[in-house]
């Protein structure tokens, strides 16, 4: 027991939780926090706008696996994260949010909350859709208990963001301060282990599947169940989709690997899916996008599936072995009694098809190799980049050339916003994870209009010497929405065009980072390579056809097997 | 709708405040449509109990129990099985009832129906009825005629006959870290 401030207590409490590094904005508000953390040893990066210091966290979290932090001030500072604590939820990132709020009681004034007092938002009523969990820290003597509640929720079960609400009284009040107190979860205890029947029947029908699936989500990335994904894969030699969260889930290099299903999956792994008998989808929520139309989403096939969260079991589809676990604990527990039954049987005629349709669609997927065309440039960059580099995407069609051209080989390093589909993410989730992950590439794959959206985190980076790469496949346009437009509005462009401004290579240079414009794929090798080597942020322009349509895609409402191929 | 019909659901949630908020925000954001929710204290002061009730079919039931399951403040959630439940409302009704021989009808109704007359005034009177919604409504039906100034509903409160219950055992539910 120690008496101390709130904001004192705040900071003690992140450091208990072995925090490194908080992304915010400071404001008046939240002063007193900030106050504290002039002497800790946190490290604290001021993003330029609390949408980015959200996307750092997040990527942040994503890149090592650990809760990232951001803060912000009441108001519209805590509005500001709301974009990207959507996104955390979205994507089941595990993000602590820390919002400043006017005081809970005042003797003299009215700056307390329910006043309308100045810079106050509800923001627990605003992030309550959109947080695992959120909670207004009522007193001072609570923030210890608040703060471990916090990191204990959004790291456990289906990981998550959660917010904490801190009103001014409450960071300056001073408390006896408990750290050690156990919290009480009445409501919360996610269950992790398999139930060893579900097991039995899941390795069951997987043993006696004559053409297996697996379909591998982002909750294997969640709890690092890599290896086990691998062995069970390599088991039973069934190929394995990913959906686009799981995307690196598992080797895209792997003779099983058939890469992403959904609206622009990849057509081997839309194919494949679609005949499989058994199919095994682990750590997927079988979002929309990845299933496209559900009625004709495999639907012969028994289901097996793996998922910490309950409620995700039946939401979408109805499968015929629900398993609620961890699905590295699942992995392993269908692996080990698999284990006892079969031996791998080598060349099976399922291995076969795959083989046939994976070569088939690897011929769909080639084109003239000189020009500054997304697919070329992806895979040279592939050929470039070390395996282990980061890559964040933008969303749009830069996102989707990315899942369908850019082969990740290694966990955590393609990170993308999956369910929210946030333009302007990849930059800023970009420093979150070269913070994480100093010693690494990272390259955000960005289009034109997304980087124009939190295109003010260069300052952030080259203030704070985050140096990353990004790309900017330039169309000067909004262009998959111009992509919809040309398919399915009969070419009627209407908010789409851009035009070529900023002038990115100004931009870059304004914010004292560097620019390069690129004309041809070997001044794109030169500039990645030079970028790779720069101590400050690097953006490259890419010109590339604003006719570019990504392709194959899925319409909207149709099946997987409704491919336009182009 | 064949397959829609009156389910009801109990929650034993944390008695803080938001919690309400945080379960009627949820219901919202999923898409259900809830026909009534009652909430008070129990005998132990940290929880509180909460009966919804809502018509769907199985699926949108089974989804909205994992979702409220899903929520930290939620500790136990469990489906009464209306067969097997003990389901009450209360219905305050304030009859526009001047005249006397509407009066001794009225009275004779709310006797049939065990109500109680709790005011009277020249003009009204407010009639406290209580039962399973089926009664109020059916109350509700003759009252019509006589003229419902105001109506009040507390929605359903309910709970499983015989032995079965909602536990908490204190320490065995408790999470530690």
């Amino acid at each position: 027991m120690a008496k101390m401030s709130g904001a004192k207590a705040l900071v003690e409490s992140l450091k208990q939780q072995n925090a490194k590094v908080i992304f915010g904005i400071i404001g008046g508000a939240i002063m007193p926090v900030y106050d504290a953390l002039y002497d800790s040893d946190i490290r604290h990066i001021l993003s330029k706008h609390e949408q980015c210091a959200a996307h750092a966290a997040d990527g942040y979290a994503r890149a090592c696996g650990k809760p990232g932090i951001c803060m912000a001030t009441s108001g519209p500072g805590a509005t500001n994260l709301v974009t990207g604590i959507a996104n955390a939820y979205m994507d089941s990132s595990p993000i602590i949010a820390l919002t400043g709020q006017v005081s809970t009681h005042g003797n003299s004034s009215s700056y307390v909350i329910g006043k309308d007092a100045f810079q106050e938002a509800d923001i627990i009523g605003i992030t309550t859709p959109i947080t695992k969990f959120n909670y207004q820290v009522r007193s001072a003597a609570e923030i210890p208990k608040a703060v471990k509640m916090a990191f204990h929720i959004a790291t456990t079960g289906r990981p998550g963001p959660v917010l904490i609400d801190l009103p001014k009284n409450v960071q300056i009040d001073t408390a006896e301060m408990n750290f050690s107190e156990e919290i009480k979860l009445l409501g919360y205890k996610p269950v992790t282990d398999p139930h060893p029947v579900q097991v039995k029947k899941a390795a069951e029908l997987l043993v006696k599947a004559e053409r297996p699936v697996i379909l591998a989500g982002g909750g294997v990335t969640s709890s690092n169940a890599f290896q086990e994904l691998l062995e069970l894969a390599e088991l039973l030699l069934a190929p394995v989709a990913t959906t686009l969260m799981g995307k690196g889930c598992f080797p895209e290099n792997h003779p099983l690997s058939l890469g992403h299903i959904g609206m622009h999956g990849n057509p081997a792994a839309n194919k494949l899916i679609l005949e499989a008998d058994v199919l095994l989808a682990v750590g997927t929520r079988f979002a929309d996008r990845s299933t496209g139309r559900l009625d004709t989403f495999c639907k012969d096939a028994k289901k097996i599936h793996i998922d910490i969260d309950p409620a995700e079991i039946g939401k979408n589809v109805d499968v015929d072995v629900p398993i609620v676990a961890d699905a590295k604990k699942a992995l392993r527990a269908i692996y080990t009694v698999i284990a006892e039954k079969i031996k791998k049987k080598e060349d099976s005629t399922w291995l076969r098809r795959v083989k046939e349709i994976k070569e088939q669609c690897l011929n769909n997927a080639s084109a003239n190799s000189t020009s500054l065309r997304p697919q070329i440039l992806l895979k040279t960059l592939r050929q470039i980049i070390p395996e282990d580099a980061i890559v964040t995407t933008e969303v749009g069609q830069n996102q989707m050339w990315a899942a369908l051209h850019y082969k990740v080989f290694k966990p955590r390093t393609y990170i993308t916003s999956g369910g929210l589909g946030t333009m302007g993410f990849g930059f800023p989730a970009a420093l979150g994870a070269k913070v994480a992950c100093p010693d690494r590439v990272v390259v955000d794959i960005a289009g034109d209009g997304s980087f124009i959206m939190t295109e003010q985190e260069l300052a952030c980076s080259v203030e704070e010497n985050i140096s990353v790469v990004v790309i900017i496949l330039n169309n000067s346009m909004l262009g998959m929405v111009a992509q919809w437009q040309r398919l399915f509005y009969n070419r009627r462009y209407i908010a789409v065009k851009l035009g070529c401004v900023p002038d990115f290579v100004k931009l870059a240079e304004a914010y004292g980072a560097q620019g390069i414009r690129v004309g041809s794929l070997e001044e794109f090798t030169r500039a990645v390579k030079s970028a790779m080597k720069s101590d400050v942020t690097t953006v490259i322009d890419v010109p590339i056809s604003p006719e570019e349509d990504v392709l194959p895609m899925i319409p909207p409402d149709r099946g997987l097997n409704e491919m336009i191929v182009g | 709708m064949s397959l829609e019909r009156m389910h009801i659901i109990s929650a034993v949630v944390e008695n803080k405040p938001g919690v309400l908020y945080s379960v009627s925000n949820m219901f919202r954001r999923r898409n259900f449509n809830i026909d009534s929710i009652t909430v008070g204290p129990i005998n132990r002061g940290d929880l509180a109990r909460m009966t919804i009730t809502i018509r769907g079919d199985e699926k949108t039931v089974e989804q909205l129990v994992k979702q409220l399951k899903k929520l930290i403040e939620v500790v136990k959630v469990s489906r009464l099985d209306a067969a097997n439940a003990v389901a009450r409302e209360m219905a305050l009704i304030k009859i526009h009832a001047p005249e006397t021989k509407a009066r001794a009808d009225i009275l004779h109704y709310v006797d049939i129906f065990r109500g109680h007359v709790v005011d009277a005034s020249p003009e009204t009177l407010i009639i406290e009825v209580t039962g399973g919604p089926d009664k109020i409504d059916a109350f509700l039906d003759l009252m019509k005629s006589f003229g419902i100034k105001e109506l009040v509903r507390t929605g359903i409160a309910a709970l499983s006959r015989g032995s079965r219950s909602i536990n908490i055992k204190s320490d065995e539910d408790v999470m530690e870290v």
